[in-house]
């Protein structure tokens, strides 16, 4: 087995530098497809067995970006494999055979193959499979983004206290993601009933659904949960164990983003809380939030500390200094969601501290400075760092999958809208909220007042960003709702979106005591812009390359800007950078 | 004989193993891969082939000795097989493949011994071909030879061609 270091994921030239792992029984093959993978400059590590291959994957998760492999091993039925790799470390896998009929073709598909090669296999065969990993990317950021809304949504819902009709949620806001992701009918309200008629039909999986389905996960354990599991509690008829499979891996990837952006910004605080459910701080964004947000909300989850975090370190309400709220000293790399405390003022780049990387082009701008300055149009909505009413349950971000089963609880999500909460920033607020979670629950109400260009960000920052300033809704800060509101609009239309910011406090209970005394301090402003960068994980680099310069530059612009961004764009290219594989699409 | 000749030689010296359908565009493929990293690509993958397909061999021989016959046994031998003969391009030797396979899912058992035997033939055929090509290449590759070893050399491919030929 050849090693090639499994080194970081290559950032430039892609393809070149693709880490291909080959499976093959047949020592001549093996030897041909290395020789040949090798000439596309692609990092090749062989394995006889299927068994070593499962090993080797499970050594290093992100040690490679896509597995070939024959179809017949001695060890292992390589359909199984297949579902292997595609449940637990959910890569692209191509089935290679001599045998091309069209029912073991088939079956490579309906195992979740993304290619079937015949053998012999040819060079210029092997030279296209990075579309696989590419393609994957982007489904990835997708599902992502609707898993995220739909948590936020139901966090909204828990939050508000709506009733469960799914009306909270805007049906922009779906709609919203619907057409900026093209997702058709992934999102829907659709009566269940619809998906039964075709053969493999689409499962919509509604906000109810996979509320149930959440709800399942988490009684039986996130960590023993299985889809059969699920499938019996969740008790719908309609629904098939591959249906929840293809769901459950779909959450444990947008849980295990989370979780870590969570470890990595959890600089040790922890706030419990929960993510701001009422907040309605869940911008509507939360497709926006693109993966990164996800990590962050993810990490946020439950943690309070999480990336979001505002650093706790200095609390300076106006301090000039925006903090970026992220969990400084994870700066997650990931672009923690980094909440700016805006130091009144100033927009700090430095507000993201976390993320940095995010930030780093101006992020000044984006940080809603509080106290006076606050710009309203930053409308990052103050999280309120722990406002969610989030069950302050201590989510291990370590454990992450364990914890996961918070997802059910809105914690993540929304965490934090503007609850007057003080803002994150400053060590204090650690609005930790989930900041991770991105979610951000529209905070539609508030938000819109003030220029909610952070809401639109700060949907995927999700609430708990939200700076808590909103105590004041009129808050220096503006209402870190505000910052929801308007941009919130645009994609959350959350309807849940803290009306009234005062209000959205109330109904958070933040957990964090620290808060409140943030109050008019830091008002953790999520630029919308910035939000993005946040949570990308500001470190990638790619970060300045996707976002618009303007929202970065200057508030006003950038407000303007981060309204009509387009979440596509924002988190398209950040998505790479976060991508574990390091996929590195500049 | 010239260097240049020489090479152009050898490399004509393999034509007839396609005209004549014994290799199949997967053996181009290989010379394609060879390079200055692996410049003997071509002959270490085709050794070990026939080191690995022997044992292969064996095994369906054990098989067919059996009474009754494992027809879904012999099927999979036959298979893995195939797939590793496809690897360097033995057109003829994968065609018999698919004979007693076929074989195999009628439940002939004769037909699966004949096929069997006739596949045998080929490989052995191809495996003294391409030992014979491997040769060649050898004496044409660029080496301290004096000038009379060159002459040899161009000798020996001389009558090799003529072999063939007949």
């Amino acid at each position: 087995m050849m090693d090639n270091g499994f080194s970081s994921p290559r950032n430039d030239a892609f393809p070149a530098g693709l880490r291909v792992l080959v499976v093959d029984d047949d020592p001549t093959w093996l030897k041909i497809l290395e020789k040949m993978l090798k000439k596309c400059s692609y990092e090749v590590t062989t394995c006889a067995l299927a068994r070593d291959a499962l090993h080797l994957l499970r050594e290093r998760k992100d040690g490679y970006d896509i597995v070939i492999s024959d179809v017949n091993m001695p060890d292992m039925d390589g359909f199984k494999l297949l579902e292997h790799v595609g449940l637990e470390m959910d890569l692209p896998v191509i089935m290679m055979s001599v045998d091309g009929e069209t029912s073991r073709v088939m079956k490579g598909v309906q195992h979740g193959a993304c290619d079937y090669l015949l053998k012999p296999i040819r060079m210029k065969e092997l030279r296209n499979i990075w579309q696989h990993v590419f393609r994957k990317k982007i489904n990835e950021v997708r599902d992502i983004e609707i898993l995220e809304g739909m948590e936020t949504i139901q966090m909204t819902r828990n939050g508000l206290d709506l009733p469960d009709d799914g009306h909270l949620v805007c049906g922009e806001d779906l709609t919203s993601v619907k057409k900026r992701k093209d997702i058709e009918g992934k999102h829907d309200d659709k009566d269940p009933g619809d998906n039964s008629s075709t053969k493999k039909a689409r499962v919509v999986w509604s906000v109810d659904l996979h509320q149930k389905f959440v709800k399942a996960v988490n009684q039986i354990g996130f960590d023993k949960v299985g889809p059969k599991k699920i499938l019996d509690l969740m008790n719908v008829p309609w629904l098939t164990r591959e249906n929840v499979a293809s769901h459950l891996q779909k959450y444990r990837l947008y849980l295990s983003r989370l979780q870590r952006e969570d470890t990595v910004s959890l600089d040790g605080i922890k706030h419990s809380d929960s993510p701001l459910r009422d907040s309605a701080g869940s911008f509507g964004t939360q497709n926006s939030i693109n993966k990164q947000q996800l990590d962050v909300a993810n990490r946020s989850y439950g943690f309070p500390g999480n990336s979001l975090l505002v650093q706790n370190t200095e609390p300076r309400s106006h301090d000039s200094e925006r903090k970026g709220i992220v969990s400084k000293s994870a700066a997650e790399p990931k672009g923690a969601l980094s909440f700016e405390v805006p130091d009144s003022r100033k927009p700090k780049s430095s507000q993201m501290e976390f993320g940095h990387s995010f930030i780093s082009p101006g992020s000044e701008v984006n940080f809603a400075e509080f106290d006076s300055n606050f710009p309203t149009r930053f409308s990052w909505c103050e999280v309120p760092q722990t406002q969610l009413k989030q069950e302050p349950k201590p989510l291990h971000l370590d454990d992450g999958l364990s914890q996961l089963t918070l997802p059910g609880k809105q914690q993540r999500i929304q965490a934090d809208y503007p609850q007057p909460a003080p803002p994150i920033i400053s060590g204090s607020s650690v609005t930790e909220r989930d900041i991770g979670s991105v979610k951000i629950k529209p905070l539609n109400d508030e938000c819109r007042n003030n220029a909610s260009l952070a809401s639109s960000i700060g949907s995927t920052i999700e609430t708990s960003h939200v700076q808590t300033k909103t105590h004041a809704a009129s808050h220096q800060a503006f209402d870190p709702i505000s910052i929801n509101t308007s941009s919130m609009k645009n994609q959350t239309s959350y309807s849940s979106c803290i009306s009234d910011l005062e209000s959205t406090q109330k109904n958070i209970n933040w957990g964090l005591s620290p808060f409140a005394t943030l109050d008019d301090d830091l008002q953790v402003c999520w630029v919308q812009g910035d939000c993005y960068a946040m949570n990308l994980g500001l470190q990638n680099i790619e970060f300045p390359e996707y976002c618009d310069p303007g929202l970065i530059a200057d508030a006003p612009t950038y407000l303007y800007d981060a309204v009509r961004f387009d979440y596509e764009n924002l988190y398209d290219p950040t998505e790479y950078p976060l991508i574990e594989q390091g996929l590195f699409i500049a | 004989m010239e260097r240049n000749q020489l090479h152009r030689l050898v490399a004509l010296s393999r034509q007839p193993l396609f005209d004549q359908g014994f290799l199949d565009e997967q053996f181009l493929q290989l010379e394609e891969l060879q390079d200055d990293a692996n410049p003997n690509f071509v002959e270490e993958v085709v050794t070990l082939y026939y080191r690995d397909s022997a044992r292969l061999i064996l095994n369906i021989e054990q098989a067919l000795e059996r009474n009754p016959l494992d027809f879904n046994k012999l099927d999979i031998l036959m298979h893995q097989f195939k797939g590793s003969s496809s690897s360097i391009g033995a057109k003829k030797v994968k065609a018999e493949c698919t004979f007693f396979r076929e074989n195999c899912r009628a439940g002939n058992g004769e037909g699966c011994i004949r096929t069997f035997q006739q596949l045998k033939k080929e490989y052995a055929t191809l495996r003294k071909k391409l030992e014979a090509y491997f040769q060649l290449r050898l004496h044409a590759a660029p080496s301290e030879k004096s000038v009379a070893e060159e002459e040899m050399a161009g000798i020996h491919l001389k009558m090799f061609l003529v072999s063939e030929a007949l």
